[in-house]
């Protein structure tokens, strides 16, 4: 089955979430923070995918780059907040702005991993992302301005329904256009073969690069949307195990597929909450409840079984726009 | 300079450590050529099996500290992490030998991922106190030293700078002087022509863990003499940084392993002692982005060509 045309889809996403940002405050508030969590988790799971999916090139940082959004755009608005003055409007252009400079911000910190990556690949570079992303952690706990250790408060809220499924729709589209566009198959050539791509004059370094400059970005902005909904940051938030979280979604969806890797940032948002219900269910046998608890066993064991016996993720190859072959 | 050299003496015992840690990282990469992530966790491992052997086998001795009884603690802890080392690379690396890299590393952190939450589930995720093995205290340096004197050097220092010294002269034994080390140096070299001239591939990969483990297991039991405070999660930080030492050492080379290895722990303390203690992580990292930049073969190793 193929979509109708891509832009048309968009379209309708951005006025569904108008519609249903209308109706927010009927929502119940537990329901609520877990749609923004869905929305936030998907940006960076597709923005992920493009870097680890698409390029091949694996990252074990990408919570660093939503470190850089978020704290950027929460020292944006905490000290131009009032800028324009305090009317919706006003702020409504602020909190946009922010939203774009704190993926702009994270975008030149993927510039910043992007270059040196270059020259290294698989582990080595999965293990200098994640020194980059300690790095950006080290920098913000010694950073007063942003709070240091004790984190960074009083970030006004600005982030709803609509704002978050916006950057969904718009990263979602942005990232399944270029890769399927005849520029973005460079993208796929780097995966599958750097040698061969290279012999067939792909510039490889600007793929890499691009790759994470504009994954990186998107991260940001989910980081920036996330300040603005939480309202509070701290670094231990954008800790090693936040990328890992990431990494499972992508690795769960399966590589390069964004629909499985949308779809996979859905469960892995809802299955905590679920996995709480069952830990409180007092009803089960004590073991069980515990490791409902651990949700990170589940995580762990999942991924182990699934790249033993489906490395292509759960949902493989399943792409929105794709032909059933 | 007195300080200065305290720190160096503090940054040595730390820098064991890692280069204890840092060899199984070189070892496995040397025969399957990828980063075993879960090594860190192993290392933890070997810290908790010496907390629960320990009351056990000191009661042997008279139940206190005593060095027989530590040195029972120490091998029983490298057993069990040998054991665990060869049962992860049965279970989850054997299968995918023939897999693209990234699933063998995803796999990899899939494990350390495991032992981590399983560590906490099992054994708790609260810090818990390490028994005394050992009775760890200052000693006494003669007046006659002179400024030197003033130094302060703990037992538990020299028992962990000592053992270490003696693990790797085993080590370097075994991987130079036996069938087993040669057999281990040809599949490093050459896989496919090792496994022709007759060398069993599975069991020296099987070997290879095993040794690797048993000194991370030595490492976290070491550890634990001087920092008595263990918790599940304290591999992911101490694995990293052995990471580092390894490929700043020339990944794939033992010597290198352990020479990074106290680079990396001399540059930690130095960097607290002068520095910022929080600056301490992220400078580790810093080393490793600039040796990957300018030298990522490292100090020791030999750059390799990518063929097609």
């Amino acid at each position: 089955m193929r979509m109708p045309n891509p832009k048309s889809i968009l379209i309708l996403a951005v006025i569904l979430c108008a519609v249903a940002n209308l109706f927010s405050s009927a929502i119940n508030p537990y329901y609520y923070d877990i749609l923004i969590s869905i929305g936030i988790n998907m940006i960076l799971a597709v923005s992920l995918n493009l870097v680890t999916g698409y390029t091949g090139q694996f990252s074990l940082g990408h919570a660093g780059f939503m470190a850089v959004g978020a704290y950027f755009s929460a020292w944006m608005t905490l000290n131009f907040g009032f800028f324009l003055g305090k009317s919706a409007p006003a702020t409504s252009t602020v909190y946009v702005a922010a939203l774009v400079a704190g993926g702009l911000a994270a975008a030149l910190a993927g510039l910043a991993v992007g270059v040196p990556s270059l020259r290294l690949r698989g582990d080595y570079l999965a293990i200098v992302t994640l020194g980059f992303s300690e790095i950006i952690k080290g920098v913000i706990q010694n950073a007063e301005p942003l709070g240091a250790q004790r984190g960074l408060g009083g970030i006004v809220q600005h982030t709803n329904l609509f704002w978050t499924f916006l950057c969904v729709a718009l990263a979602v589209y942005g990232i399944l256009t270029l890769v399927h566009s005849t520029y973005g198959s460079g993208f796929l050539a780097v995966r599958d073969d750097e040698i061969a791509a290279e012999a067939m004059g792909i510039n490889t370094t600007k793929y890499k690069v691009l790759a994470f400059v504009i994954g990186a970005f998107f991260a940001g902005l989910a980081g920036a949307l996330y300040a603005h909904f939480k309202q509070f940051i701290h670094p231990e938030g954008f800790n090693f195990l936040k990328s890992v979280d990431i990494v499972v979604m992508v690795i769960l969806g399966g590589m390069g597929s964004t629909a499985g890797v949308c779809l996979a940032a859905v469960i892995l948002t809802i299955l905590p909450e679920l996995l709480r219900t069952v830990a409180s269910c007092h009803w089960l046998p004590d073991p069980l409840r515990n490791l409902a608890e651990n949700r990170m066993i589940l995580y762990s064991i999942l991924l182990i079984i699934l790249m033993l016996n489906r490395p292509q993720g759960l949902f493989g190859k399943l792409n929105f726009g794709s032909r059933k072959q | 300079m007195i300080e200065f050299l305290q720190q160096l003496i503090n940054g040595l015992a730390q820098g064991s450590i890692y280069a204890l840690i840092a060899i199984g990282y070189t070892m496995v990469f040397g025969v399957l050529r990828f980063i075993n992530f879960a090594h860190g966790d192993v290392y933890m491992l070997g810290a908790f099996a010496g907390l629960y052997t320990a009351p056990k086998l000191l009661a042997l001795f008279g139940g206190g500290p005593s060095y027989a009884g530590a040195a029972l603690v120490l091998v029983s802890a490298m057993s069990i992490c040998a054991v665990v080392g060869v049962l992860i690379e049965r279970i989850c690396y054997r299968p995918l030998r023939e897999h693209p890299r990234l699933t063998v590393l995803i796999t990899a952190i899939g494990v350390s991922l495991l032992l981590e939450s399983g560590g906490q589930f099992f054994f708790g995720a609260d810090p818990q106190a390490f028994p005394e093995i050992i009775s760890d205290s200052a000693i006494e340096l003669p007046a006659s030293w002179g400024i030197f004197s003033d130094l302060t050097v703990t037992i538990g220092q020299l028992i962990v700078v000592g053992s270490t010294l003696v693990l790797l002269t085993v080590l370097r034994t075994v991987v130079m002087h036996t069938r087993t080390g040669m057999a281990m140096r040809a599949l490093s070299l050459n896989p496919v022509a090792a496994s022709l001239m007759g060398v069993n591939i599975d069991a020296i990969l099987s070997f290879t863990f095993a040794i690797g483990s048993a000194m991370a297991g030595a490492a976290g039991v070491l550890t634990s003499i001087q920092q008595p405070s263990i918790d599940p999660l304290m591999g992911i930080n101490a694995g990293l940084k052995a990471f580092v030492a390894a490929v700043l050492g020339g990944i794939g080379n033992i010597p290198g392993a352990a020479l990074g290895g106290l680079i990396i722990g001399l540059l930690e303390a130095l960097v607290v002692g002068y520095v910022n203690p929080t600056y301490r992580d992220p400078l580790v990292f810093a080393v490793l982005i600039l040796v990957l930049l300018f030298k990522p073969s490292g100090l020791l190793g030999k750059s390799e060509r990518e063929k097609v």
